[in-house]
Formats: C-alpha cells, structure tokens, sequence
C-alpha cells in the first residue's frame, strides 16, 4: 500500500546524513541537532519541522540526539526461552523503528487491504510528521542470567562486567513491580502520541515473546544536550543538569559516554550503560518551603538558575559558596573525581496517589561509559547527604547495557551480542 | 458478557446470510456495475436500486457529508446483517454479503451514532450464495454442530442449578453456579448474537440500561455469594432463566455461522478473557472466572481446530503459533486447576494474574490474523 504517513520535507535533506553517519561518528547518531551550529534557535527550529533523525549510525540515537520534548520508556519481560524466537524479535522490531523513526507506518500500515483483519499499524500517528522520534534500545542484567540464575539465551559469558546488579542506595524504596527489566526501549519524540505509537507496536508485534513490565510516560525535559539552550526546569522550578554533556562534544563522549573497544566487552563497543530511576517528589511539602531553602537545598538561585554566589545560570560554579549538603555541589563532577554522566531525564506526573498527592517528580535518565564510576559513587554520597532527600524518594530502578548503533538495512538491535 | 458489542458473528434469522469481506480481499462474483450504490452525506442515505436480487450482494458507499458515517445492514427487527464503521468523509468503502431473499434497511450513521437515516430494501428471488471451499463449509458445519451442543448440555446443568436455588439449597447452588455456564462461554459471540437474549441471562450490574431490570445468573450469583440469602425473587429469576436459555437453545440452530464469523469470534472470545475474567470483574462475587475462562479459551481453540485445515495451508507460520500459544494458555490455566473446577480467582495475585493476561495477549495476537488466513485464496 501507499504510505500515508507524512514524511519529514525537504528540510531533512538538509540536516539528514544518511549512509554518511558512520564516517561522522558520534555526530551522526546526534542526527538533526547536531549537524546544525548547535545554537537553541536552529534546535527549536528542528523541532517544530518535526524532521526525522537517522535511525543508522555509529552510535544508537537518542543518546547524543538534543533532548526531544517527550518521552515513552517500557521495560519489558522476555516470556519466550527460545533463542532464535528472541533474535527474529529483535530484527523485527529493528525493521519497525527504522520505519517508524523515519515518519512510516509499520508492516502494511494502518488500513490495509483487508477488512476483516486488523491492521498492522495501530494507527494514532498517521497523518503526524517523525517529530525527530528516537528509539533506544538496553539489554538489562537478567536478559544474560535470569533471577534464577539460569543462561536462558547462551549469552550469560557475555554479560559485561560493568552491567552490575545496582546496589542498595540509603532511602531506596523499590516498587519490583517499577525496577529491572529483560529490555528496554526509549522511545522520545517532540509529539506524545509519536512516542506513545512507537512503543505501543513494539509491544504489538512483540506479544508472545515479551510482555511490558513497566512503562513510564514523561514531559517537560529536565536536561538539555544542546548547551547554549536554556536549561529546562525540574518539577521542583529549578534548573537541574546546566552542566551537562553536550551531544556535540564528541570528546567528552567519548570519554564518559560511549564504552570503548578497550573497556569491552567487543560487542557493546560504542555502545554505553543507561540507568533509569523514578525518583517520586514530595510535591506538597517542597512547595510549602521557603525560598531560601529550596536554593540552599539545590545550591542554585530559583529565578535564574545561577549558581550560589554567581550570576547566569551557565556560570561555573563555586562549590564552596554552597551548603555542603547542596545537590549541585554532591552531584558535581569536582566531587566525584571527574565523574561525568549524560543525563537525559523527563518530568512525570501520573495523576494522584490515593491521598490527595500528586503522583509527580523525575524519571531520570543517564548515559555513561561505566556505571562503577559514573552514577553509583554519584548516587552514594547524593543518597548519604543530600538535602535534597528530604523531599525526593526513589521508587523504581533498572539498569541497562546500551548496544552500539544499527549500522545498515542489514544490521539489527543487538547483532553483535548474538553473533 | 460485556456492557455493549457489536459481535462479528453475524446474527442471525433463518433469512440471511452474510460472509462479510473486503472488497478487494476475495473475489467476488459482484462486478462493480452490479454494485448498489450507497452515497451518504450528513443528512441522507442514498442508494442506486431499492430491490436486488438474492445471493451475492456489493454496496459501493461514498461519504459525502463533512462527518465520518457508517453503514449498516438490518434485518428485520433491527438485527445487524453486516456494517462498516468509520467512513471518512470524501472516502469510500465496499461491503459485500451473501443475502437471501427478505426485507431489509440500509443505515447511514452520520457522526457514527443514533438510529441513522434509513432506506427499505428488498431482495427478491432464491439467491445463489456464493461458491466457497467445501473444506469451509464442513467447518461451518462442524461448529453449528458445536454450538447446538454447548445449549443442549447447558439446559440441564442449568436446570439442576435451578433445583438447588428452588430448593433454598445455598450451598448446592454455589457449586452448581458457574458449571452451569461454561456452555454459554464457550459459545460467547454466537449467544450473544441473539441481542434479545443475552441481557437476559449474562447481564452484569453495571451493564443494565435504566429501567432495564436485573435478571440472569449474575444476579442470582450475587445473591448466593454477596447477600448469602434465597429470596422468593431468586426463584422466580432461576425459572426465568431456564425459559430464557431454552430460547437460546431453540434459536441457536438458526444461527448462521461463517469462517470469518468463527475466526473472528475465537478473537472475540479471548477479547471476553482479556477484559472481564483476567481482571475478575466477570464474577466478581463467586469469584469463578477461571471457569469461565477455560470455557472461553475452549470455545475459541475449537473455532480454530475447525479452520485449521485451511488456516495451516494458506499460513502454516500462523497455525504453528497459534498450536504453541494455546498450549501455552492450557499449561498456564493448569495451575489453577482444584478438584473438578478453579481455585477461587481473589487468591490470585496481582503478579498471576499479569502472567496470565501476558498469556492471553500472546494468544489473541495472532489469532486476530486467523480471518485473514481464512478468506486468504
């Protein structure tokens, strides 16, 4: 059949790489944002074209890509033990994100030629543009040996070292029904029914051989790849992650992003670790704070953003004009012997709790090259003593293996892990 | 039984019978000339000819109004011979259907609600159903059979339920409960066809229209496991459940059943799992909808052994995952098995009943896909 969807204009000549991203390295998996000078106008700007961002590339998209405005993430359950059931899943879903990223329908799209059978695609996003859609795929620790120990898929010598099982943070209080997870897929987009479609046929065409686990619905991105932008706010009003990593800063990640060939294993060369936290905000009790506090509480000025004792919200910042106990200052690189992480997290508010609260705050998302010296030591002296834990609570947890990027039409999610 | 549905399986006088398929799915002995134009607009329902002759029917629709429509096809008493949901407007749509000689109404829905515009048409002469694949056929057949039976065994697991509730035996009756509908499940979107009869006998509380009143084995369930008292009224409703289903079984005979008809009601039989047993709202006072359950599953694994010799030929992929997740479904309902029924669906944990639910869902999937593989040449 035809497609109906709309694909992106002319304008994807123009910020598109195509075949080339592979020379382009990182850049290409950065896609549309970073094949243009970097400048927040150009990115809104991409963003209201509703482009599409290469699915084929070095690294997976989605990771380096500027931070679209919405997120739908799913963790799922392997249910098959079969092997080969899993990989053909695998390419299967490979040929759908390809499809769907790039503005498609999947399989015969949305009304197909046969009334009395239903269609392949569920149809919410026909007639929508790409919306610079990006899906990631992870590999969670129990998809190499299950919770009983046991190598389901032949692939427990391929575990990586550093796709640790994530220790017990002081304060934790892990909803199972919210944490771990066999895979996982990131889907981002700047329009919410975008990412809801893509991950709603992944699920589809997934029944029988994965089940969703936990999803999480987020908005409002809280961090920014694209420095120059203005940082977005948390649900708190501040602005968190100013000092984040640049998807156009190919040295940056390359040291504390991408996983290096050296740092192996082979297969997740140019790959890197996600990790996943829904941290629950005591809404109600932060609002009744005082100003003061809440910027002692963060070590940044809420009007501006700057940092304690400075004027812009870029500033470098003053550690030492901070609180000790300020998030800022525990989370900073400078604290944590120069441990830097992409974070790429969205706001959430999924309704209310029963008791009159909003069910809100941060599912925070993170990319690094090694979790042993990226978020765990962060998370260990944030969780001991940071102020802001009177008013925050994680309560959901997963961590992932990030394969490298799908090179071609006959690459797939996770080849290399399978080969 | 679910609040409201529009079943699949066409329902069904000894006057029609209808094998509803897309225009371009089959071929179809009806050239586009023979069409009966159907052309709807916001505030008419046009069509070409007001009499055609029996057998092999094409309606060529256009929607010309500003909303989206639909189309239907009634037999008299308004019972749906076929329809086509969501006509755009400035779209087209076919339905084709086989149709015996009788008087019908053609519906246009603009805004896809309320009674619509309708037009009278009639269809004269014998008719000549069209010619389809004799291994069909012998499944139709074999599932009319099927279908007789499940009311035939009902009638008297209901009687003795019945007993047990005259008799004021709680306890008798409790056990006699949900045996006495597994028939009725397994048979769901065929029972439910006859839109007379269903709210009768499987009506839920929630689904009773305003001044509808509460009859069926859901408001006798609830008085023998949520009041825990046999009333005079409970009598009667058990009387009257009898009378309702000994309709059922009369009329189910009349049924007229095709392959896309069974396919897509094996799919709707697992739709009923998915939405009323998985989440226990089917039974949510005896709390046996595992019973139901398997009487759902049951029924949709026979439309498909019925279909399979043509399903495996035309998609053997299909038939191989379709044998696989039924297994599946079976080993995981053993589990649950206690004495000669379920274990009682509330000790069920929130975690089974995903496991299940992920069963269902790897189930229906492809099953939803067996009409396809039916009507496939």
């Amino acid at each position: 059949m035809t497609d109906e969807a709309n694909t992106a204009p002319s304008r994807r000549a123009l910020i598109g790489w195509g075949g080339a991203g592979l020379a382009l390295g990182a850049a290409a998996a950065g896609g549309a944002a970073a094949a243009l000078s970097g400048d927040a106008d150009d990115t809104q700007a991409v963003a209201d074209s509703g482009a599409a961002v290469p699915f084929h590339g070095a690294h997976q998209a989605g990771i380096a890509t500027a931070v679209q405005d919405r997120l739908h993430f799913a963790a799922f359950d392997v249910t098959t033990d079969d092997r080969a059931e899993l990989i053909a899943l695998l390419k299967e879903w490979t040929k759908a994100a390809t499809r769907m990223t790039q503005g498609h329908a999947v399989g015969g799209g949305a009304v197909s030629d046969l009334a009395e059978a239903p269609p392949d695609d569920t149809g919410e996003a026909l007639g929508l543009k790409a919306s610079r859609l990006t899906l990631t795929i992870g590999f969670g620790p129990t998809l190499f040996t299950d919770k009983k120990g046991k190598d389901r898929f032949g692939i427990a010598d391929r575990r990586p070292e550093a796709l640790i099982d994530l220790p017990a943070f002081p304060g934790d209080n892990l909803d199972p029904a919210r944490s771990d997870g066999d895979l996982c897929v990131q889907a981002c987009a700047d329009d919410p029914q975008v990412a809801v479609h893509a991950i709603r046929n992944l699920a589809r065409i997934g029944m029988g051989k994965v089940a969703i686990r936990w999803s999480q619905l987020g908005f409002g991105k809280t961090s920014s790849t694209t420095p120059d932008a203005q940082t977005p706010r948390n649900m708190m009003g501040f602005k968190d992650g100013t000092r984040n990593i640049a998807g156009t800063d190919s040295a940056a990640l390359d040291k504390h992003v991408w996983v290096s060939g050296k740092a192996g294993p082979a297969w997740l060369a140019g790959g890197s670790y996600l990790v996943a936290r829904r941290i629950r905000m005591h809404i109600e009790t932060w609002d009744r704070t005082s100003l003061k506090e809440q910027e002692d509480v963060f070590g940044r000025d809420k009007g501006e953003g700057a940092p304690q004792g400075r004027q812009r919200e870029h500033d470098a910042p003053n550690l030492k004009a901070m609180l000790p106990t300020a998030h800022v200052r525990l989370a900073h690189p400078d604290s944590n012997g120069g441990a830097r992480i992409l974070r790429r997290g969205y706001s959430f508010t999924d309704g209310t709790d029963g008791l009159g609260r909003l069910d809100a705050g941060l599912f925070f998302l993170a990319y690094q090259h090694d979790v042993r010296d990226g978020f765990v030591p962060v998370q260990r002296r944030l969780a001991r003593t940071d102020a802001l834990n009177e008013y925050i609570q994680h309560v959901g947890s997963a961590l992932f293996a990030v394969p490298p990027g799908v090179r071609d039409a006959d690459d797939w999610w996770g080849r290399a892990l399978f080969s | 039984m679910r609040a409201a549905r529009t079943s699949v399986v066409a329902a069904i006088s000894a006057l029609t019978t209808i094998t509803a398929v897309a225009g371009c799915a089959q071929k179809s002995d009806a050239k586009d000339s023979d069409a009966i134009q159907v052309t709807a607009s916001d505030s008419a329902c046009e069509v070409s000819k007001t009499s055609f002759p029996a057998g092999h029917v094409k309606f060529a629709v256009e929607n010309k109004g500003s909303k989206v429509t639909e189309v239907y096809v009634y037999a008299p008493g308004d019972r749906i011979v076929t329809e086509r949901e969501n006509i755009g407007p400035g779209t087209s749509a076919s339905i084709n259907a086989e149709v015996k000689t009788g008087s019908y109404e053609i519906a246009c829905k603009p805004g896809m609600k309320g009674h619509g515009i309708r037009q009278k048409v009639s269809a004269t002469g014998k008719g000549n159903p069209a010619k389809r694949d004799p291994k069909l056929d012998k499944a139709v057949a074999a599932y009319r059979t099927y279908a007789q039976k499940q009311a035939d065994d009902t009638l008297p697991a209901v009687q003795k339920f019945a007993d047990a509730v005259k008799k004021d035996d709680l306890e008798g009756a409790k056990k006699l409960y949900a045996p006495s509908r597994i028939g009725w499940e397994r048979t769901e979107p065929v029972a439910e066809s006859f839109g007379d009869i269903d709210p009768k006998v499987d009506v839920r509380e929630d689904g009773l229209e305003k001044g509808q009143k509460w009859t069926g084995w859901h408001r006798l369930e609830k008085s023998l496991w949520q009041t825990k008292k046999i009333t005079a009224a409970d009598h009667d409703l058990a009387d009257q459940l009898i009378k309702d289903l000994k309709d059922w079984q009369k009329r189910v005979g009349t049924a007229d059943i095709t392959p896309t008809g069974m396919a897509n009601g094996a799919k709707e039989l697992l739709d009923e799992v998915q939405t009323g047993k998985v989440t226990g709202e089917e039974e949510r006072y005896s709390h046996t909808d595992l019973v139901d359950f398997e009487g759902n599953v049951e029924g949709a694994e026979t439309s498909y052994k019925l279909l399979k010799p043509v399903a495996a030929k035309n998609d053997p992929e299909l038939a191989k995952e379709l044998d696989k997740q039924f297994a599946a479904v079976g080993k995981l309902l053993d589990q649950y098995r206690e004495g000669d029924g379920f274990v009682s669906y509330d000790t069920v944990s929130e975690s089974q009943r995903k496991k299940l639910s992920d069963a269902v869902n790897a189930l229906a999937e492809p099953l939803s896909r067996l009409a396809a593989a039916v009507v496939t040449k």
